[in-house]
């Protein structure tokens, strides 16, 4: 985020500046967990895998309360969490952790074109050994077609890896039914449930999960420790590693466990799954009414992905004829995240948004809000008023907006784009 | 992104925003870049038929704070020139005015694109005109 300009690090109605609304990126940690977290740098500071002495038991011990209270909010028994040192490491142990012990079995994987980087990676690296990957399509509401899902699974299918909720649009995708179809024909399930988490209600059981990607970061914790939920009876789910060591977590994950981290972790479990219900209607009201004020505001605005089934603080908003990082210029007191190509590195737009049908001029005009446990009423409001504003603003300044308003259809246009 | 001074105050107060008639035959438009790619730059001109200066400039531009401070100091330095002087006027210029770091050159090289389209275009409606008495509209 830019820091320059007016009104950073100024209060404003009351609103202390700037607002953070990326929660999709990454939480605050909450105050409570920090507390929880002290005592395991410096006093019980012990290896959990010490086995003869008070230091590794304190440490042990500490570990395996986090995993109580991480099974405890997805339905699982604690032995089936195994730590990582996050989410991306957790999808690549799911996913390359199957393909490698179960190769006997298949070489087929199917996953879904808005999954995370760090699944659709993985799987790309995984072709080039070998395996053929089935990417799903999504439907303009952002979800995959569970017709879609049947007609590509194929005898030498192994896994199906599909998220719970998208980290842009908020969508929840129907991992019940997913799920359903994958214990009937006998293939593992991995979701990566990294933005669900503590976000809405997940039960491995309900919803036939093998493998369930969980992250500490986007649940009020800390970086750095993410989770593999990994089944242990109906069936067993097997994983080889990808690091070779000690043999910690059940072989699966070698290296001396984060503690610290992972009594975090733990702690914002067991205050997500307090809290989930109070919370989600909280935010749902937020999110509802930043989303009315800007709809009933601005023409040419849409919500991106489906409403129906949706994270509780998300919204994706376009505001077509405006440039995202434009946009995000004139709101340089407020942190969202753009599907502008010129935020990102790649320089293309949004592959999330492109896969919903939206052209790239649209993908370029929108903005994920993110609301999380910090926000507050007034801070959705001074949010709505400055994107109202600034959004009119650069209207004015824009040629398409113009046009459009004059009855030209833009898509008539010779465009030059050679050399863009 | 950080943007320098100069970027965030043509963002903040764009110069010469709007709109002249297109069907005039003193008026110019060049419409460059497309929408897919993020940015898109109108940029009219008014000249004086018998002096060859421009005496008016606008622009619109959907595009990222550079894209608009490119094409907004484009419009500054264009008023008052001659046509071809306006012509004179490189991207690096506009890259170096407004110290745009490596990623935001290609919005540069649009404001140059924008300043000849506008000009083409009312060059051509001037020969037009001399030909024949018929008014080509601008694209």
């Amino acid at each position: 985020m830019s820091t320059n300009g007016t009104n950073v690090n100024n209060d404003v109605n009351g609103v202390k500046l700037p607002i953070y609304l990326d929660n999709h990126a990454t939480t605050p940690m909450d105050p409570r967990v920090l507390e929880s977290m002290i005592p395991y740098f410096t006093g019980k500071f012990g290896n959990a895998a010490s086995r003869n002495h008070q230091f590794g038991w304190e440490a042990e011990a500490a570990v395996e309360k986090a995993r109580e209270q991480i099974a405890k909010l997805i339905g699982a028994t604690a032995k089936e969490i195994i730590f990582t040192s996050g989410a991306t490491e957790s999808n690549n142990l799911a996913i390359k952790g199957v393909a490698e012990m179960y190769k006997e079995k298949g070489n087929h994987i199917i996953t879904a074109v808005t999954e995370h980087k760090a699944v659709l990676d993985t799987c790309k690296r995984l072709e080039k050994y070998g395996y053929r990957v089935t990417y799903l399509p999504v439907g303009a509401d952002g979800l995959i077609n569970l017709e879609d899902l049947k007609r590509a699974i194929d005898d030498k299918t192994i896994l199906v890896t599909i998220m719970a909720a998208n980290n842009e649009i908020g969508v929840l995708q129907p991992i019940d039914e997913i799920g359903a179809i994958c214990k009937e024909k006998g293939i593992l399930f991995h979701s990566d449930a990294v933005q669900a988490l503590g976000k809405v209600p997940l039960d491995v059981n309900k919803s036939n999960i093998s493998i369930m990607s969980l992250t500490g970061h986007k649940l009020y914790g800390p970086k750095g420790v993410g989770a593999l939920y990994v089944r242990r009876k109906n069936p067993r789910v097997q994983l080889s590693a990808i690091l070779d060591g000690g043999g910690h977590e059940r072989g699966m994950r070698s290296g001396t466990l984060n503690v610290p981290g992972i009594v975090g972790f733990g702690k914002a479990a067991e205050i997500a799954m307090q809290e989930m219900p109070e919370e989600s209607k909280r935010l749902s009201a937020l999110r509802d009414r930043l989303m009315n004020k800007l709809l009933s505001n601005l023409d040419e605005t849409h919500v991106n992905g489906t409403m129906e089934r949706h994270l509780p603080g998300n919204l994706n908003i376009s505001f077509v004829y405006v440039e995202g990082e434009s946009l995000l210029m004139g709101i340089n007191d407020i942190a969202v995240s753009s599907g502008s190509a010129c935020t990102s590195a790649t320089l293309e737009p949004s592959y999330v948004l492109k896969a919903l049908g939206l052209g790239d001029d649209v993908a370029h005009s929108s903005i994920r809000f993110g609301i999380g446990r910090f926000n507050t009423e007034a801070e959705i409001d001074y949010v709505a008023d400055r994107i109202i504003d600034t959004v009119k603003k650069l209207r004015e300044l824009s040629p398409l907006y113009e046009m459009v308003k004059e009855g030209i259809d833009l898509s008539k246009i010779e465009w030059q784009t050679e050399g863009h | 992104m950080a943007y320098s001074n100069k970027v965030i105050d043509h963002y903040n107060n764009p110069r010469n925003v709007g709109t002249l008639d297109k069907a005039s035959s003193e008026v110019g438009t060049g419409l460059v870049g497309a929408p897919e790619c993020g940015d898109v730059m109108r940029l009219q001109i008014k000249v004086n038929p018998e002096t060859q200066i421009i005496e008016d400039a606008k622009f619109k531009t959907f595009g990222c704070g550079s894209a608009i401070a490119s094409s907004s100091l484009a419009t500054e330095w264009i008023k008052g020139k001659n046509v071809e002087d306006a012509l004179a006027i490189k991207n690096t210029d506009i890259v170096k005015e407004l110290a745009l770091p490596p990623v935001k050159i290609h919005c540069s090289v649009l404001a140059e694109d924008a300043i000849r389209a506008a000009i083409g275009d009312w060059k051509k409606k001037q020969s037009a005109s001399q030909a024949a008495p018929v008014t080509a509209e601008a694209k």
